[in-house]
């Protein structure tokens, strides 16, 4: 069975008299550690897709079935759990939490399990050293490098060891040296049997994925599988 | 649930120390409030407590009845006065009485003078019997005899401050003062009472009753104090109203006017300053309750700006999987711990400040504070910090995730 399935998805934004049709019937199915790019210029609904998958946001209309629960019904409680169970978020601005270090953000999310300072800090610190970052644990986000921080960021999608990760256009803020590396972790996590969902712009970063599908005002335009290594990224 | 407790205590403890300056100046007004109430209640605590001791010792057996005129009758110039008559008519009519005595202030100057050395003190008329009255014994020379009434000596018994006051010698016995232009021979010296209220209660002249009328000349205006003890039998409510009864027939005081002199017991007189100590607690509550009020504002409006600055953070941490709950703890505690560190350097602050009066005044009693008044402190202070937490902290888990994520 899908790991998600979207079924006739709409949102729309009331904009004073006319309605912004951010997503126009989406009908998608992603299964278990499928590797997926969702591509398209900007302000074609990419952003609003990921906030739907996350069930951070709630469509208009539509199915949305995640691990096979029905999120339609749930209430914002019921959603913040299925985010802390299922979800991984990796933003492009990051979002860190300024005044806690990097071992206090990848441990935020264990917080909302009732996991124990101890065990919190060890599973932390194993996620830490798994994106590299073993030997910063104590440092500010605004003592780390944009892609420093995104590891963090990475880590604490990880921690909970969720079904999914969503990154909405992860490298954006990155130079492109970092872009890689970052890149690299994601095929090595896929590799290691996650699911990873991933938005951007550019082409070079969707390549990486082997499922690529293309969005043009707030449809799917284009649905395709490439072949692993068929791209290579140029740095 | 109290796994959330610890969490939220925590991050809340970490941002109030992240803002060190602004949470002290938020709390500021709690401070201020729990300071002043407990400066308050620490220094009228070991007041009564001091006076409770204190007035226990005078002794519960005995009265005094003074002459009394209410404000609007003296604004009038009609005064009230207690006679010798009336002295002499308690002595033969009364019951229960084992000790009776006059006292006569001096009503010009109080000055005394020993030499070049001139002091103030209270200089009062009375007989043999205040020794028993007053519970006043000498420790040297001898006190005030019925002949010295009788024959007018001027004679005097001091009290040790006036000794001192006066630079007498260790021993003043047979020493001359001048008293009114009088010269007065000193007989005795009392025994150190030590003082109530900060007042002493050795820096007192007593000379024989008669030689103080004789020196005031004017008989007619004379207003005497009366100072009596009960006898081990009587009961202190019947001498009472035997007394009041004696005074309104011999002041012709008809059954809808009010007694013209007042009947004080030492029981009585605490009871007075215990209710002045209540007004004063009152008043300074209703103070407080204000300031802690505007405190409690003060923490509202710097939780709502709080939670404005965090709103992203907020976004982030519901995105990450935090409940509403968690989100409206996290603010609630911060709110109730703001508010209760105020309560608790109010406490500190308002201990040093009663410490502080009670040692710059010289004879306060120490200052104390009881345990209710702590409770109270925290426990005020706590509610308000939740009261004024709630609007914030409910502000904050109510908003939606994804505004609050892009929330600039
Ligand atoms: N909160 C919002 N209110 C109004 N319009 C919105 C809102 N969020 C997104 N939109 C509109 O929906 C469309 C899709 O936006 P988005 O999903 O962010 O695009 P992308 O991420 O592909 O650039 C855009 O036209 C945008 O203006
Ligand atoms: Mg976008």
């Amino acid at each position: 069975m899908a790991l998600i399935q979207l079924q006739g998805i709409t949102k729309y934004y009331e904009m004073g008299s006319q309605v912004v049709k951010a997503l126009d019937g989406i009908d998608i199915e992603v299964l278990k550690n499928d590797y997926l790019a969702f591509i398209g210029s900007s302000g074609s609904g990419k952003s609003t897709m990921l906030n739907i998958l996350g069930c951070l946001d709630k469509p208009t209309d539509g199915q949305y079935h995640l691990n096979g629960t029905n999120v339609e019904n749930l209430d914002q409680n019921e959603l913040s759990e299925i985010r802390n169970k299922e979800i991984g978020f990796i933003f492009q601005s990051f979002n860190l939490l300024p005044r806690a270090n990097a071992l206090g953000n990848v441990m935020q999310p264990l917080i909302y399990r009732n996991i124990g300072l101890k065990q919190r800090k060890q599973v932390a610190m194993e996620a830490l050293e798994r994106v590299g970052l073993g030997d910063r644990t104590d440092h500010l986000p605004n003592q780390l490098s944009g892609g420093q921080r995104q590891r963090v960021a990475i880590a604490r999608a990880l921690v909970t060891h969720p079904s999914i990760l969503l990154a909405d256009e992860p490298t954006g803020n990155l130079d492109s040296r970092t872009t890689i590396e970052i890149m690299q972790l994601f095929d090595e996590l896929h590799a290691e049997g996650h699911t990873l969902i991933v938005v951007t712009h550019e082409d070079e970063i969707a390549q990486h994925c082997q499922r690529i599908v293309e969005m043009k005002d707030g449809k799917i335009f284009n649905d395709q599988v490439v072949e692993k290594g068929t791209a290579e990224l140029t740095s | 649930m109290f796994f959330a407790l610890i969490e939220s205590s925590r991050s809340a403890l970490m941002s109030i120390f992240a803002h060190r300056l602004r949470s002290f100046l938020t709390t500021l007004g709690i401070i201020i409030g729990v300071a002043s109430v407990i400066a308050v209640i620490s220094v009228t605590q070991g007041m009564s407590a001091f006076i409770g001791e204190t007035f226990a010792s005078l002794g519960t057996n005995s009265l005094t009845i003074q002459s009394y005129t209410p404000f609007e009758d003296q604004m009038k110039g009609i005064r009230a006065r207690l006679t010798p008559d009336d002295l002499e008519l308690i002595e033969r009519r009364a019951d229960g009485i084992a000790s009776i005595t006059p006292i006569l202030y001096a009503n010009r100057s109080s000055q005394i003078k020993y030499g070049s050395q001139t002091a103030f003190s209270q200089i009062m008329g009375t007989t043999y019997a205040y020794q028993d009255v007053a519970q006043s014994y000498t420790q040297a020379g001898r006190f005030l005899a019925q002949s010295d009434n009788l024959t007018r000596r001027r004679i005097a018994v001091i009290g040790e401050d006036v000794r001192e006051n006066l630079s007498l010698p260790e021993n003043p016995i047979n020493e001359y003062v001048e008293i009114g232009g009088e010269w007065f021979k000193i007989v005795g010296l009392l025994d150190s009472m030590g003082d109530i209220m900060g007042m002493s209660r050795d820096d007192i002249v007593l000379v024989p009753y008669a030689t103080m009328v004789s020196l005031q000349g004017n008989q007619a205006r004379t207003d005497i104090q009366i100072q009596l003890s009960l006898s081990e039998s009587a009961e202190l409510e019947d001498v009472t109203t035997q007394l009041s009864t004696l005074l309104r027939n011999a002041h012709n005081l008809g059954s809808d006017e009010d007694d013209d002199f007042r009947i004080q017991t030492a029981e009585q007189l605490m009871e007075e300053f215990n209710q002045i100590i209540g007004m004063v607690t009152v008043v300074i509550g209703g103070i407080v309750g204000i300031s802690l009020l505007v405190g409690g504002i003060g923490i509202m409006n710097i939780m709502l700006v709080s939670v404005t600055e965090r709103t992203r953070e907020i976004g982030i941490c519901k995105a990450i999987g935090a409940k509403r709950h968690h989100i409206l703890m996290q603010f609630l505690i911060e709110a109730l711990l703001l508010s209760l560190l105020g309560g608790l350097i109010g406490l500190a602050t308002g201990f040093g400040l009663g410490t502080l009066i009670a040692n710059t005044i010289p004879g306060f009693p120490p200052a104390s504070i009881p345990f209710w008044a702590i409770a109270l402190a925290l426990g005020f202070s706590g509610f308000v910090g939740v009261l004024f937490g709630i609007l914030p902290a409910a502000k904050a888990a109510n908003l939606d995730p994804i505004d609050a994520l892009r929330y600039e």
